[in-house]
């Protein structure tokens, strides 16, 4: 039963393409938020730049809420390629799964 | 049942009163009656709640995970609730009050964790698990060692976080409602025993829905008035914010927070790591029906945790024009420097500022109402891992436990563990408790995350690599804090700390990585290939959640 399934090609499909999706969002968020940081301890100066001359507001302020909109709409775009695409897939491995037991 | 909830009610009333009493001429200036209104108009409809959830909880599946009934969105909002705690509401508010921006750094912090969670661990948990992390960590490795582990890292995070929140609700109580601190701390104890006794899971995470609910629209409203008031422009808002406050310009940009690269890499590992070691949020990821609610879970919580961080930033600069440069000093202490109670209060007094009383009263009553879901949910998952972990599990040596009787074993856990966080709670009054949600969040990252993870991902993973690399991931935790400049110099009074990291994470987490690898790879017994020979159809089943609806008794 495993070996059938694992040698499934809807399945071996799902594996490489949901694991290689879920790592690049992975390193993507990653990455935005260790720049996020290295900037903070490295270089607070370019975050403290006014945005318009005179003005009040950083743009450490625009960059921060960025990042946590950044944040959501990635897990938007997860769940939207695993409902459609994911879901699709795995529902093929179960129908075979189903017609191997019958 | 029936009786006992409403002793409880009177027992709530009557220690009011006791309170009130005692409290008049000792710590509040004046009793705020509405928010004493609000705040049993709260306990009467969540006592109500735990009544019905207890008619509905039969099993232990509906114990621990709410029969797995729970909707996507309705576990995500029980999620962000989990989330937004009176730390992070009041917390990340008041330091936004204190050093502006620095405080925004916070809570993208406690956010990034979230996809992470999403693209690695939500749906694997789900397909897995049955009631708590331990059983994915369990699933192919010898259940006795590690369940003991995974136990007692749970149980190390549970009673941790659960003093922080029982110290922060104790004053914040004793401020808003003029009630003693001891009488705080009793009161908060009892109620979430009720919760959780009677009403299990169900009730935790309709509390927990409610209360998210109630937070969210007070802010909202709080962050919409602070707005109006400066004609909806935020350059308006940060220019008289920066016009009121001693450090000037300064809280418009980075400052001392976080100062050198490795405490701030540190930070960002304890709490996106940290998060996804969490038993009360991981428990969350088996009370909906499968991977694609799960999924959707993370997408809601995302969102709302997110949502409520941005406005966190807000209520924190309107606070310092509103609160900080109120009238006369209104808000202040006698010093004319700190916040009335401390200054973790700027959330409460904005809500003043801009409501008056009855806003005052509505945002103290869910301040309050935070305090009591999250604890309700971390004695829960403390509860679950004694009973299903240890009990049922560990010390059951293969023999089939009696579900009713796991059932009596997490509610004597459950008052066990209350009875305990009420106790530490008061000892703990007067102690500087920041190094707890640091200690917290640091055995979680580094103890039983690694464990999870490898688990999960890993085929070479064997027991001895597991229980080790863990073990040695809780004691450097441990170690490391401890030497750290919180407890080594703020607590015990050493000159310089050891370790000059208040996070140690940075270290602990790879440490505890690298054993899990080294103990794995060396262990060349039966057991090791009995372990590696099971990941393909653990994986299987993690992958596609084939076999997950039950069917596989473990």
């Amino acid at each position: 039963m495993v070996e059938k399934i694992k040698s499934n090609p809807s399945y071996q499909k799902l594996i490489s393409e949901r694991s290689s999706f879920a790592w690049k969002l992975t390193i993507t968020m990653l990455t935005v938020y260790y720049a996020f940081i290295l900037l903070i301890a490295f270089s607070p100066e370019t975050l403290g730049a006014k945005i318009v001359a005179g003005g009040m507001a950083t743009v450490g302020i625009p960059v921060g809420v960025a990042i946590i909109i950044f944040a959501f709409i990635l897990t938007g775009i997860y769940v939207k390629r695993a409902n459609s695409e994911f879901d699709g897939l795995l529902n093929q491995v179960k129908e075979d799964v189903a017609k191997d037991v019958k | 049942m029936k009786k006992i909830l409403l002793l409880l009610s009177i027992l709530v009333v009557s220690a009011f009163a006791a309170g009130a009493d005692l409290g008049a001429g000792t710590k509040a200036d004046e009793l705020n009656v509405p928010a004493i209104v609000m705040f049993f108009l709260f306990v009467a409809g969540t006592l109500g709640i735990t009544y019905w959830a207890s008619k509905r909880t039969k099993s232990a599946s509906d114990f621990y995970t709410a029969g797995g009934g729970i909707t996507g969105t309705q576990n995500g909002t029980a999620i962000a609730g989990d989330y937004m705690s009176a730390a992070s509401f009041l917390g990340i508010t008041g330091a936004v009050y204190l050093n502006g921006y620095d405080g925004l750094i916070f809570s993208i912090g406690f956010l990034v964790g979230w996809p992470v969670i999403l693209f690695m661990i939500s749906e694997q948990l789900r397909n897995l698990g049955k009631y708590t992390f331990a059983d994915v960590t369990a699933y192919r490795l010898q259940q006795k060692p590690v369940r003991i582990l995974a136990a007692l890292g749970s149980i190390a995070v549970v009673i941790l976080y659960l003093i922080a929140q029982m110290v922060g609700s104790g004053k914040l109580i004793e401020i808003l409602f003029g009630l003693d601190y001891e009488f705080a701390v009793v009161l908060v104890g009892m109620l979430m025993i009720a919760y959780v006794a009677f009403g299990g899971m169900l009730a935790t995470t309709w509390v927990q829905i409610i209360k998210a609910i109630l937070l969210l629209a007070g802010t909202t409203f709080m962050s919409i008035m602070v707005m109006a008031q400066f004609g909806f422009s935020f350059d308006e808002l940060f220019r008289s914010a920066v016009e009121i406050h001693s450090k000037g310009e300064a809280i418009m940009s980075p400052g001392g927070l976080v100062s050198d690269p490795i405490s701030a890499i540190s930070l960002g590992i304890a709490l996106m790591f940290g998060t996804a070691g969490l038993p009360h949020i991981l428990m969350r990821f088996f009370t909906v029906a499968d991977a694609k609610e799960a999924r959707k879970s993370v997408f809601v919580a995302t969102g709302l945790i997110g949502y409520f961080y941005i406005l966190t930033f807000i209520m924190g600069f309107g606070a310092i024009v509103l609160v900080l440069g109120a009238e006369g000093g209104a808000y202040l202490a006698e010093d004319g420097v700190t916040l009335k109670g401390m200054n973790n209060m700027a959330a409460v007094w904005l809500a003043h500022a801009v409501g008056g009383d009855y806003f005052l009263g509505f945002i103290s009553a869910v301040a309050f109402a935070t305090i009591l879901a999250v604890v309700s949910g971390l004695t829960l998952a403390g509860a679950s891992a004694v009973s299903h972990d240890l009990y049922a599990n560990a010390f059951a040596n293969g023999k089939k436990v009696d579900e009713q009787k796991e059932m009596m074993v997490s509610k004597y856990a459950t008052v066990a563990i209350g009875v305990a966080a009420i106790i530490f709670g008061i000892a703990f009054e007067k102690q500087n408790i920041a190094f707890v949600v640091a200690l917290a969040f640091t055995i979680a990252a580094s103890a039983n995350f690694p464990v999870l993870f490898m688990s999960i991902f890993w085929k070479g993973l064997t027991t001895r690599g597991a229980v080790i690399g863990g073990y040695i991931g809780l004691i450097s935790a441990l170690v490391l804090v401890i030497l750290g400049p919180v407890v080594w110099t703020s607590i015990l009074g050493n000159a310089e700390a050891i370790v000059p990291y208040k996070f140690p994470a940075v270290f602990s987490v790879p440490l505890a990585f690298i054993s899990i690898w080294f103990f794995s790879i060396t262990d060349s017994s039966e057991d090791a290939k009995r372990c590696q020979d099971a990941f393909d159809a653990q994986d299987i089943r993690c992958q596609t959640g084939i076999g997950a609806d039950g069917a596989v008794d473990h």
